[in-house]
């Protein structure tokens, strides 16, 4: 396999062949920012936080989507990235309902540290305080739509991963949400195996354990790396 | 079908209809219907009878002659005159000639130039043997029998054809591109998802000249080595639905698409995908995701249909009026086509020309026609009594041209440069009573409620900007909200993942380019000098 080397942010890095930015910049230990993006999971392209520059090229790329080239010059952390990775947070935080005191994730959200990352002390948009419902008739998790970002983490771990596609989208522009199977409440999913792969996968507190109180859960989407790997080395079996 | 029977039919149906009285010609697509072309093509078809005319005057239908505002429009093709604002009760006058009528030389077509369109006001579109009268898929014959795939591509990239969907890239680039994969399996799709406010170019086509896009396409698929095709239209257009049908079906049976195409081994197959009328889903990579069955959702770009396109394989994705000019150009040579219009944008184009003008409807135009001539010429300039404000094209992507502007050609390259495009051809007269902070805040709404919701800036970013336009036209302006605007139109077009969302901004800062001093004027005087927006505390006019 060919290993190209690239240049990010004024460091050697070294990518394998069909690796993306985002990836060969992780294991050089350079964190671009993101949300929607999962190692083990395809890249929608949604958020947006991982737009970075590359020399000679006069459009911005997302990371996530663009393959590391030989000889490729990025830039992850310039002001205007940095004021364009704000407004971008500061739209998803009006966008939405985030109370983050009551927030079974306080402290734990992506979301939220982000915002904290990029110094986002106010948000300078209207906030829209959308009419938004909590779903909780499935046994063990719940759903609050307030919450969620829309980043679609929870629907491509449930399809990809666990091969059920229980979740997907509904609706388009500021409607779109989250759904389970065809619109119906998530306790009378028959796809749903209850395997807790999407409220493990989601950034925020949009998916939650039911018994967790206010700022106790953690959340980790590594596991799906780890998933991979197993199958690959067919340590299940 | 061979090349003995197309020649054969040809002659058959040219003689047939020269030996007529005459043909009267009704309009049946969308504009004429609601007006009431079906009526009265009723009634001329009674009067007839009545007059005991049966073989002597034939009445059928037609497309788009253009002048919708005046219709229900009727054409006789003896005495090649076009008869507007026909009700039921002229049809005695129509068939005796003795209604009033307008020639060729009227200004309105005086200016055009009528090739995607030609058919239109000539042939019947339900009938293959009209379109096979005049000279159709002689193209696709030549194609077929007499043509390797490269000479076909040739003659495309030399023409300088570029696509209609609003882009304006290079047709034979494109064919080239999908051409040189290697894959047993390609696709040809045809983009009829049409769906800026306003715009009815392509339906008048599919409505008006179904066979002339069938046969681009099979064309198409004959040089990118393609076997099956699709037309992704809108359900919303159950006309132009219907009308493709039936030329499909047609065409089939001549096989003239489908199974052995003039009796050689090439097979092109097409299919109808009706799409539910989501603007994004003209997207060509939503486009595609919506045909395979999935949500009508921008796919990321690299790679492009070209490369892996529809299940994966390799795709040409054209719009209708750019398969429309296909069979011309390969009938005619690429040196025919590339003489028409401007030098670096050869060929025609169609504009629905709406708003504060005398003369409103469809016409094909050299590229590079001034707008001053479309407005003033064509279209007979502003109502007395009215003053030119700016002219808005591109519709949701685009922007507005000023009064200062007026003598800008109307091509792929001079557009951007004054700040708009040409879109898909919508162009709509403006005066002195549009407000163009709610101009802008109308197309705002419009891409606000068809963002896919995919990625943030746009799902997010549109609504935030339409609310600040909202409240500036409510009289509740923010004297930072212009720097708002556009520090978030910047935010959407750097970073939005497909078209909607980069172009979104677009009649925002065009209007803030050149109107700035109405925002201002709302924001700061509390007062809107069109006298549109009503303004926070103002009583109901
Ligand atoms: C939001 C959006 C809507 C679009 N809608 C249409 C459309 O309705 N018809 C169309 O032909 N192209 C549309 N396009 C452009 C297509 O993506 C594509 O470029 C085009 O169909 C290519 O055809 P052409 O090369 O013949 O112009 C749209 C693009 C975007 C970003
Ligand atoms: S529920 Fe969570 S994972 Fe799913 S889209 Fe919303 S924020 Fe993302
Ligand atoms: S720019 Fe808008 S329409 Fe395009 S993918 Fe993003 S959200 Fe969807």
């Amino acid at each position: 396999m060919s290993v190209h080397t690239l240049e990010i942010d004024g460091r050697m890095v070294t990518a394998l062949e069909g690796e993306t930015i985002l990836a060969a910049a992780e294991d050089a230990g350079i964190f671009i920012p993101k949300l929607c993006a999962v190692e083990g999971l395809s890249a929608p392209g949604a958020c947006r936080l991982c737009m970075v520059e590359i020399a000679g090229q006069n459009k911005l790329r997302a990371a996530c989507l663009t393959r590391a080239a030989e000889g490729m010059v990025v830039r992850t952390e310039t002001s205007a990235l940095r004021e364009q990775r704000k407004l971008l947070v500061e739209l998803l935080l009006a966008e939405g309902n985030h109370v983050c005191s009551v927030c079974v994730v306080n402290g734990y959200c992506e979301l939220q540290s982000l915002a904290a990352a990029l110094d986002v002390d106010h948000v300078r948009f209207t906030p829209r305080y959308p009419a938004r419902t909590i779903d909780l008739s499935h046994e063990r998790f719940g759903l609050d739509h307030n919450r969620c970002i829309l980043c679609t983490r929870c629907v491509r771990a449930c399809d990809e991963i666990e091969g059920a596609h229980t979740l997907d989208v509904a609706g388009r522009g500021r409607t779109a949400r989250i759904i389970t199977d065809l619109a119906e409440p998530w306790g009378h999913s028959e796809s749903c195996t209850g395997c807790g792969k999407c409220v493990r996968t989601c950034p925020t507190g949009a998916l939650f354990l039911k018994n967790k109180p206010a700022a106790e859960m953690k959340k980790d989407s590594g596991f799906i790396r780890q998933i991979i790997a197993a199958r690959r080395e067919k340590i299940w079996i | 079908m061979t090349p003995q029977i197309l020649a054969r039919a040809r002659e058959a149906e040219q003689d047939r209809q020269s030996r007529l009285r005459d043909r009267i010609l009704c309009c049946t697509v969308a504009g004429c219907l609601s007006s009431g072309a079906g009526a009265v093509r009723r009634s001329l078809e009674q009067e007839v009878e009545r007059q005991g005319l049966g073989g002597a005057v034939e009445i059928a239908g037609t497309g788009c002659m253009g002048l919708c505002g005046d219709g229900p429009l009727i054409r006789s093709s003896k005495r090649d005159l076009i008869y507007s604002k026909v009700a039921p009760g002229h049809a005695p006058a129509v068939i005796a000639g003795a209604h009033p009528a307008m020639t060729a030389d009227h200004p309105f077509y005086k200016g055009q130039r009528r090739l995607v369109l030609a058919n239109s006001g000539r042939a019947d579109p339900e009938r293959i043997r009209d379109y096979i009268a005049a000279g159709g898929y002689e193209a696709l014959l030549q194609a077929v029998t007499r043509m390797t795939p490269d000479e076909i591509i040739s003659v495309i990239r030399r023409s300088g054809l570029r696509g209609r969907g609003g882009a304006g890239y290079p047709a034979g680039l494109k064919w080239e591109l999908v051409a040189r994969q290697k894959s047993p399996v390609k696709y040809v799709v045809c983009n009829a998802d049409e769906g800026d406010p306003g715009a009815f170019m392509n339906r008048s086509v599919l409505e008006g000249d179904p066979h002339r896009v069938l046969e681009g396409m099979v064309i198409a698929g004959r040089a990118v080595g393609a076997q099956q095709g699709f037309i992704y239209a809108r359900g919303e257009s159950p006309l132009a639905i219907e009308r493709l049908q039936t030329a499909i079906g047609q065409a089939r049976n001549e096989r003239l698409c489908g199974e052995r195409i003039f009796d050689t081994s090439f097979n092109f197959r097409i299919d109808l995908r009706i799409g539910a009328g989501a603007y994004v889903c003209g997207e060509e990579t939503a486009l595609i995701a919506s045909i395979e069955g999935g949500r009508g959702q921008p796919r990321p770009r690299p790679p492009y249909p070209p490369e892996s396109g529809l299940w994966g394989a390799p795709t040409l994705i054209n719009n209708v009026e750019t398969f429309a000019n296909v069979p011309a150009i390969v009938a005619n040579g690429a040196e025919w086509f590339s003489k028409i219009g401007a030098p670096a944008s050869p060929g025609t184009k169609i504009f629905a020309l709406a708003g504060r003008v005398a003369r409103t409807g469809l016409v094909e135009v050299p590229v590079g026609t001034s707008l001053q001539t479309i407005i003033e010429d064509i279209g007979g300039g502003v109502p007395e009594g009215y003053e030119f404000k700016a002219a808005q094209t591109g519709g949701p992507a685009g922007g507005c041209i000023p009064a200062s502007a007026l003598g800008v050609p109307m091509d792929y390259d001079s557009l951007p440069a004054i700040g708009t495009m040409m879109g898909s051809g919508g162009l709509i007269v403006m005066d002195s009573s549009t407000c163009m902070v709610d101009i802008a805040r109308f197309f705002m709404e419009f891409c606000m409620e068809e963002s896919c919701g995919k990625c943030v800036p746009c799902r997010a970013g549109t609504v935030q900007m339409h609310s600040i336009l909202e409240r500036i036209t409510r009289g509740e302006g923010d004297p930072r909200d212009i720097a708002r605007l556009m520090e978030l139109a910047d935010l959407l077009q750097n970073t939005s993942a497909c078209g909607l969302g980069i172009a979104a901004p677009n009649p925002v800062i065009s209007t803030l380019r050149y109107f700035r001093e109405e925002y201002e004027s709302h924001i700061h005087a509390r007062r809107c000098p069109a006298a549109r927006c009503r303004m926070h505390g103002e009583a109901a006019a």
